[in-house]
């Protein structure tokens, strides 16, 4: 009886394990990814690169390591990010349907990299910063409006999220029509979401915050676990249930705007992969967390890849990928599951 | 003798509205004392407060002679569990691992669940009867089932008192009846203190050991069930014509409306 239940628990070890195997499955992805596209990159390129017995001067090194690599890494950060931002969302308001983009922190966030554009700030700085500030910000219009304290009806915080995301959605499309031309073209793009901008030195800025949020978040995932049942039994089992909350809110609200700023407005990436992880581990965010943040970077380099390999040689946003991907994935869910979908 | 939990001229105000004023009460070792009265006379309230969930505006609790307020929330989840009305379950979790979320407060941060704390889960499921129920869902279970988890899960906190807030509010008779059965043999096998809020004068009266009437924030009455719960007392609290008289099987005061 007892051993039986302990194969039912949680262990570090299983952890680790089912990490290390998603970790492979991530690098074959991105092995996968590097060598499909326009340019006729084949593997042994990529080990000749890896030996070093490819020529450095070779265009198809350049191709690899100056454009392919460093889009596939911020694909992968950026579908971790919003996977375990989604995961976190979902925890704090107790429902499976909250993300960051439905909240619209997304917008919120793409709404002051607008604003740090057309006051002509750099990607580099201003963009990220601005950004970041408009993620907090519509976290605390969504709070402050949707719930009068943190213990709070998920159903007005997500009402409230939609009308805060059409707002600036709304601003933003006035940014673009009174801004100049060529700076329109641009902004559209990454309105739905562009890894092509990606650059080596760009990622080790983002690679460490999105690590360390991580482990941050991470260090949350029993107090997690427990807030999903309810905020007063939380605090009774003894989770101080309010810093919990604004340490999460703050710090997703930080990796949302660092997404947003290098990569624009990806949505689905954040319902969709926390969804199938449940659906196979379950809910216990100890396993969920890595496992739901690994799967949405699989899941995202997996998207960018065809959004630049479909249509090739021109190419798609890689948001109008993960939503041709997502809607039908939904509909899918909703019409089988009866809307029972929380209860996976 | 000693209280458990004592509360001296307890005040609370929900921004300026006063829900509790000059609350006097003890918990007493091994007791099970009922809380009744009317919709929004602070019931609710007053058992927040009891768990520290809630800060009193005015007055002082203690907890074994020593003041409430300078112990942290783990350690306070040691002492004082609870279970509460309100329970969401929109996540699969398993009833034992909702259950072993009562093991938090002994645990260091990320520190898993070892075998120990398996043991005490499945003990207090066990102690609620709901061994069975271990592996299903949380969601997939019935309204009493849940209760007995949740209780179970009160139980694993290992605590000196538990505080329950409606515990049959949602359940037919029989599990009424199951609910309050439990509770009382927790009480007497384990001696483990019970504060609870109830609508049901009649269960309150019939399992309690002691009852505290609430009328508009403030204590009407406390004492013997037999004491509390009389003709002129509910008419006075409840503004409602009630016939009491002594339940033939238990012994304890029944009330009939008329």
């Amino acid at each position: 009886m007892v051993s039986r239940h302990a194969q039912a628990i949680i262990t570090p070890g299983r952890v680790v394990v089912v990490c290390l195997i998603m970790v492979v499955v991530l690098i074959i992805t991105m092995a996968v990814a590097l060598v499909a596209g326009t340019a006729d990159v084949s593997f042994s390129h990529i080990a000749g690169i890896i030996t070093g017995s490819l020529p450095p001067d070779d265009p198809l090194r350049l191709i690899v390591l100056k454009i392919r690599l460093p889009r596939i890494i911020l694909a992968g950060l950026a579908g971790f990010s919003l996977a375990l931002g989604g995961v976190v969302f979902q925890a704090i308001l107790r429902n499976p349907l909250a993300d960051p983009f439905i909240l619209g922190v997304s917008s919120g966030s793409a709404f002051g990299a607008v604003l740090a554009i057309f006051c002509g700030l750099g990607f580099s700085f201003g963009v990220p910063v601005f950004s970041f500030a408009g993620a907090l910000l519509t976290i605390y219009l969504v709070m402050s409006l949707g719930a009068k304290r943190m213990g709070m009806e998920s159903s007005t915080i997500l009402l409230t999220g939609v009308i805060i995301n059409a707002f600036f959605t709304a601003v933003i499309m006035f940014f673009i029509s009174v801004s100049a031309n060529e700076r329109l073209h641009s902004m559209l793009f990454w309105l739905y979401g562009d890894l092509s901008r990606s650059r080596i030195g760009q990622l080790g800025f983002i690679a460490p915050i999105v690590l360390a949020v991580f482990c941050w978040l991470y260090s949350l995932s029993k107090e997690l676990n427990i807030i999903t049942t309810g905020d007063d039994i939380a605090a009774q089992l003894g989770v101080n249930v309010g810093s919990a909350k604004k340490t999460c809110l703050v710090l997703v609200s930080l990796l949302m705007g660092l997404v947003v700023a290098f990569s624009g407005l990806i949505g689905f990436v954040g319902l969709i992969v926390p969804h199938l992880a449940r659906m196979a581990f379950r809910a216990d965010h100890r396993m969920l967390m890595p496992v739901a943040s690994l799967g949405g970077a699989i899941f995202l380099i997996a998207a960018d890849t065809l959004a630049r390999t479909l249509v090739s040689p021109g190419e798609l946003p890689v948001g109008v990928v993960t939503a041709f991907m997502g809607a039908p994935f939904f509909i899918l869910l909703l019409r089988k599951k009866g809307g029972q979908w929380s209860r996976s | 003798m000693e209280p458990v939990l004592s509360l001296h001229t307890i005040g609370f105000c929900y921004g300026q509205q006063p829900a509790l004023t000059g609350v006097d009460l003890r918990l007493m070792d091994a007791e099970i004392l009922g809380i009744i009265g009317p919709n929004g006379s602070g019931k609710s309230t007053l058992l927040k407060i009891m768990g520290g969930l809630l800060t009193p505006t005015d007055g002082a609790i203690l907890l074994h002679g020593r003041p409430l307020r300078g112990l942290n929330r783990p350690e306070l989840a040691r002492e004082i569990a609870m279970v509460a009305q309100e329970n969401y379950f929109r996540f699969a979790f398993t009833a034992l691992e909702v259950v072993l979320m009562g093991r938090y407060p002994h645990l260091k941060r990320l520190q898993f669940e070892g075998q120990k704390d398996i043991d005490a889960a499945l003990h207090a499921l066990e102690a609620t009867q709901a061994a069975e129920l271990a592996d299903r869902p949380i969601h997939e279970l019935s309204g009493g089932e849940r209760q007995r988890v949740l209780i179970a899960r009160a139980l694993a906190q290992e605590p000196r008192i538990m505080l329950l807030d409606e515990p049959t509010s949602f359940l037919d008779l029989k599990f009424k009846r199951e609910i309050f059965r439990l509770i009382a043999e927790l009480s007497r096998d384990t001696g483990l203190t019970v504060a609870l809020v109830s609508h049901d004068i009649d269960l309150a009266a019939m399992y309690c050991s002691r009852l505290v009437m609430l009328k508009q924030g403030a204590v009407y009455t406390t004492g013997a069930p037999e004491d509390v719960v009389t003709t002129a007392n509910i008419k006075a609290v409840y503004d409602c014509p009630v016939l009491v008289d002594t339940n033939p099987a238990t012994g304890r005061p029944r009330t009939s409306i008329v």
